[in-house]
Parts: C-alpha cells; sequence; structure tokens
C-alpha cells in the first residue's frame, strides 16, 4: 500500500529532486550523486511491505549497479542425511556476517563486461556476496554447496533478490530504480550503494544509510516483551486468563 | 486484514488467524483438550517461527483452559488435591522442558525432536484410542465393563500412599505427579496442553471417574501452561501478544460452540472423532520425517528464529 502512495508523489517533483541532483553534480565534480525517496522504512501494525525509490545522476556515459544490504548476523546452514529412516540434520557450517537482507539492481548486465574481481570486491551480485564460514573448511567443493544452500534459503524466504532488478535511464544521465522490501523484512540499519561503472571497472560509488524500524504499538510491544521481561509475561498471562475468564462468563448456559 | 504481529515479525491475515483460532477451538470445545498439537503445527506452516509458535500457544492455552474449566468448576467436577499433586510434577517438568526447548534449538535438534514426539505420543495414544473407541462402539454401550480398574498392579504398591476423596482414589501421590511431570515436559517442548495424554492417563492409570477427568485435567493445565508461557517468554521472548489475543479470541468463541455440539455425540464417538483427527496431524508429521526434504538444506537466522 505505502509503496503504491509513494509511486503516486507528484512525477514533477521527483523530476525536480533530480534535476537539482544532476546539477549538483556538475558544479561539484561529481560523477555520481545519489539518494533514497525515504530513508527510513516503518514498520507499523499495518505493515505489508514496501518500496523505495533510488534515484540519481551520472555525469556521463557507463553503466549503475544498486546494491542494497541489510544488517549482518551468524547464520548457520545444515544438512539433512537420511538416519535410520528419518532425515536429521548431521552437519552444519556456521557463516558470519551474512546480510539478513541482499538485493541488487543494474542498468545493463555486467558478466563478461566488469571482471569478477571487481564484482568481488564491491559485492555487486548474488555470486559475489562475501559470505565467510566462522571456522576454515577445507573442502571448496563442500563450502560451495553450503553456500549456494544459504542463498536458496534466502530467496525462498523473500530476503535475497533471485533476480537483478533493473536501473532505468531517463535520458543519459538521470537513472532511477524501485527496492522492494517484503513485510518479512528484518529491522535494522541497511547501506544502499550505487557504483557507476566504466570500462569494466567501478569509476566512483556513492553508499546511503536506510533505516528498518518497528514504529508504534508493535515498537512498544517488541520494546515492552524485551526490556520488562517479567512484567509483560505477567500481563501477557493475565490477558489470557481474563479473556477466557469473560468468555465463560458470556457463554455460560442460563 | 493484514496485520503486523511484533515478536513474531511477520504480517498475517487477522481474520485467517481468527478462522483458525475458531476452528481449533471449536475442536476443543467438541473433545474437551486444549487443541495445541493442532494450533503448534499450523502456526508453523503460516509461517511463525516454532520458537514464537510454542511460547505463544503457552500463553494461549491458558486462556482456553481457564474458559474451559469454569464449565466444570460450576458443575463441581474438578477434583482440587489431585490437581495440585499433578502440579507438583507438572511445574518440574514444564521448568525443565523449557530448559531442554533452549538447549535442542541450539543444537539445532529442536524441529527433529518437536515432529518426533508428535509422531511418537500423539501417534501411539491416538491408536489406541481409537482401538479403545472402536471396540466399544461395536460391543454397544452395555456391555462395556470396567474390569479394568480393579485390577492390582504394581502401580497400587508404590508409596506415599493418598487419599483423593472427591475422585474416590487411594493411590500413591507418586502416580499423579510423574504423570504430571512427563506432560509438563511435553507441554514445553510441543507447545501443547497435554490434555490429550493427561485424559487417557487419569483414566487408565489412575482410575479416576471420566466425569472428573477433563475438569481436573484443565484445571492442572492452566498453570502448567501458565509456567510455560511464563519461563518462555522471560527467558525467550517468544510470546507474541498480538498472535495470543486473536487466537483467543477465535478459540474461547470456537470453543464454546464446540462444547454445545460435544454434548451431543457419545463419548466413545467423540474419542473416535478425536483419535482420527490426531493420528492423521501424527501421520502427515512421520511423513515428512521419512520422505526426502525438497531441500536439504536448512537455515538458522540469529535470535532462533
Amino acid at each position: 500500500m505505502r509503496g503504491r502512495r509513494l509511486l503516486a508523489l507528484p512525477a514533477g517533483l521527483l523530476a525536480g529532486f533530480m534535476l537539482l541532483l544532476a546539477l549538483r553534480a556538475d558544479a561539484w565534480g561529481q560523477s555520481l550523486v545519489a539518494d533514497l525517496s525515504s530513508h527510513l522504512i516503518a514498520i507499523t501494525t499495518g505493515f505489508t511491505g514496501t518500496d523505495v525509490v533510488l534515484f540519481g545522476a551520472v555525469d556521463g556515459e557507463g553503466d549503475v549497479a544498486v546494491v542494497v544490504q541489510g544488517p549482518e548476523g551468524e547464520v548457520t546452514v545444515r544438512h539433512k542425511d537420511r538416519v535410520a529412516g528419518i532425515w536429521i540434520n548431521t552437519d552444519e557450517i556456521a557463516f558470519a556476517r551474512v546480510p539478513a537482507f541482499y538485493s541488487v539492481a543494474l542498468s545493463a548486465p555486467l558478466d563478461g563486461v566488469v571482471p569478477p574481481a571487481v564484482l568481488q570486491r564491491h559485492e555487486i551480485g548474488l555470486d559475489y556476496i562475501r559470505l565467510a564460514p566462522t571456522q576454515k573448511i577445507d573442502k571448496a567443493e563442500k563450502l560451495a554447496e553450503y553456500r549456494a544452500a544459504l542463498i536458496r534459503n534466502k530467496q525462498r524466504m523473500g530476503l535475497y533478490a533471485t533476480e537483478a532488478g533493473e536501473v532505468s535511464f531517463l535520458g543519459q544521465r538521470l537513472f532511477r530504480t524501485r527496492i522492494h522490501f517484503p513485510a518479512n523484512v528484518p529491522t535494522g540499519t541497511y547501506t544502499a550503494s550505487v557504483f557507476l561503472i566504466r570500462d569494466g571497472d567501478v569509476v566512483s560509488a556513492q553508499t546511503t544509510p536506510l533505516l528498518v524500524s518497528k514504529i508504534g504499538f508493535s515498537a512498544n510491544v517488541t520494546e515492552f516483551a524485551q526490556r520488562q521481561s517479567v512484567f509483560y509475561a505477567v500481563l501477557s498471562i493475565m490477558l489470557a486468563v481474563t479473556a477466557g475468564w469473560l468468555a465463560g462468563i458470556i457463554f455460560r448456559k442460563p | 486484514m493484514q496485520i503486523y504481529l511484533p515478536i513474531a515479525e511477520l504480517s498475517v491475515n487477522a481474520l485467517l488467524i481468527l478462522m483458525l483460532g475458531g476452528g481449533v477451538g471449536f475442536l476443543s470445545g467438541l473433545f474437551g483438550v486444549g487443541g495445541g498439537f493442532l494450533m503448534t503445527p499450523l502456526l508453523i506452516f503460516i509461517g511463525v517461527p516454532p520458537a514464537v509458535a510454542v511460547g505463544t500457544q503457552a500463553n494461549q492455552l491458558v486462556g482456553a483452559s481457564v474458559s474451559g474449566v469454569l464449565a466444570h468448576w460450576r458443575r463441581n467436577n474438578v477434583d482440587v488435591k489431585l490437581g495440585l499433586v499433578m502440579l507438583s510434577g507438572g511445574s518440574l517438568g514444564t521448568a525443565l522442558g523449557v530448559w531442554i526447548f533452549a538447549l535442542l534449538q541450539a543444537l539445532g535438534h529442536i524441529d527433529l525432536v518437536i515432529s518426533l514426539s508428535y509422531v511418537l505420543f500423539l501417534g501411539t495414544v491416538s491408536s489406541l484410542m481409537l482401538w479403545e473407541s472402536l471396540g466399544t462402539m461395536l460391543r454397544g454401550r452395555s456391555t462395556a465393563t470396567r474390569s479394568k480398574l480393579h485390577h492390582h498392579t504394581w502401580l497400587h504398591g508404590l508409596p506415599f500412599k493418598m487419599r483423593f476423596p472427591r475422585s474416590r482414589l487411594y493411590i500413591s501421590a507418586l502416580l499423579p505427579a510423574l504423570i504430571g511431570f512427563f506432560c509438563g515436559l511435553l507441554v514445553a517442548i510441543m507447545g501443547i496442553g497435554g490434555g490429550f495424554l493427561l485424559v487417557p492417563a487419569m483414566i487408565y492409570i489412575l482410575g479416576m471417574p471420566t466425569a472428573l477427568v477433563a475438569g481436573t485435567s484443565l484445571f492442572q493445565i492452566i498453570f502448567t501452561t501458565g509456567i510455560a508461557a511464563f519461563l518462555q517468554a522471560v527467558g525467550n521472548q517468544t510470546v507474541d501478544i498480538m498472535l495470543a489475543l486473536l487466537l483467543l479470541v477465535g478459540g474461547v468463541v470456537g470453543a464454546q460452540f464446540g462444547t454445545r455440539v460435544g454434548a451431543k455425540l457419545r463419548g466413545e464417538q467423540a474419542r473416535a472423532l478425536l483419535a482420527l483427527v490426531v493420528l492423521a496431524v501424527a501421520v502427515k508429521l512421520a511423513v515428512d520425517l521419512i520422505v526426502r526434504p525438497e531441500d536439504l538444506f536448512s537455515i538458522t537466522l540469529p535470535g532462533g528464529a
């Protein structure tokens, strides 16, 4: 819902913004300027996911890549094997600093145009996300398998993009792209990184922070549950008892 | 209407949750059990993290049991003394269960243990129950004897004998305490009230009068689920109050209608139906354990979700 409202932003206003950016880029001699339509994603009680528009300007020819990454944390990947007829987790690899969310948008395909080393350095594309195991794994094959499984599971949850989004150019210099955040987006600090690519190398980059946060009632409940968990526990049990008791009274047989 | 669950960190359709609560509540009213064995897998199915499903379900069951026990209380069908003895074991079992839950979660085996417990306990009890109720139905009610009650087994030789005047029993206090302990364990690990296991245990092991069983087990379940809900909320922060309230509203309304329909069913018919429902859940989970999963890999996110 929020996303659609956002798109209904007067086109003129957005164009004005972008023109300003374009002028600024020239005046300051920067080859790349970008910003987000919003720096805060508020998770309210009615939150169902949202879109954020990233727009910007470049000072000339080149391809643009946009990478959005979410808060990092350790993730354990487990592998099932058949033991005595049933499927049981038998092996695991823990990965450190895995982004909870990852999406990428490109103005043109980069495969074969940009050397993998460059993509790797800037983590452009699912194949190039930095996913390091917490302990040294000797077998490269096994590591690759677990890495692919991590990405596949994240994709199934809708938290890693299944394919690169599109960065569209308006004329020669202005670009924009839309980043989708699903309803189950984890809270925390995100970064939106924009890369300008010329002749197979990144010539300019800019990173913009983006905050995903629970706001209002949801935020209060979460904070209450975590900060005063004993009080929260007692209160929630009392609520349950009251609800049950009320129902027993209301539906009492005459 | 979409609503965001703050602890489960998930956006769900409020109507769907109300209907889930109502449907399970109807069945629980019909059969006189909590319905946790159906609700927990359903919640996990719609995307609620297992830990939150179990914690919230415990809280929801407190309300459902209070609502259920009121009716039995009015008819004086609660043996408070026996309930309290069961509770002494039950609270220990619940506390231990919450601890085991956290341990298994860290080891990555919680899903397996939940599934295995469902298959093992629910499968066994429902098969026995189905067998027994079908037998009763075939023989007809008049010839159904209760000879079992008068058998003297080693169970009657246990120490700490205690009188329970309301149930007209003179048995070892260890028996109800042990039953309570065992069901308390399962409350915490499986996110169920345990009524489904308590009821047959109280009838066949303790030899309690059937009329008192439902009220007394519910009375005990209020406290074991209460302890579980408290410990899960304090220790793991996995009780989602929004989800619990939605389930409760649907559940208590559904349960009232279920009770009315249930009054029209004969005991063995209700037991056979319940056994079939539970057996279906157990078989589904058993198949999931045996059939090769679509993806052999799974991931655990930080925060235990």
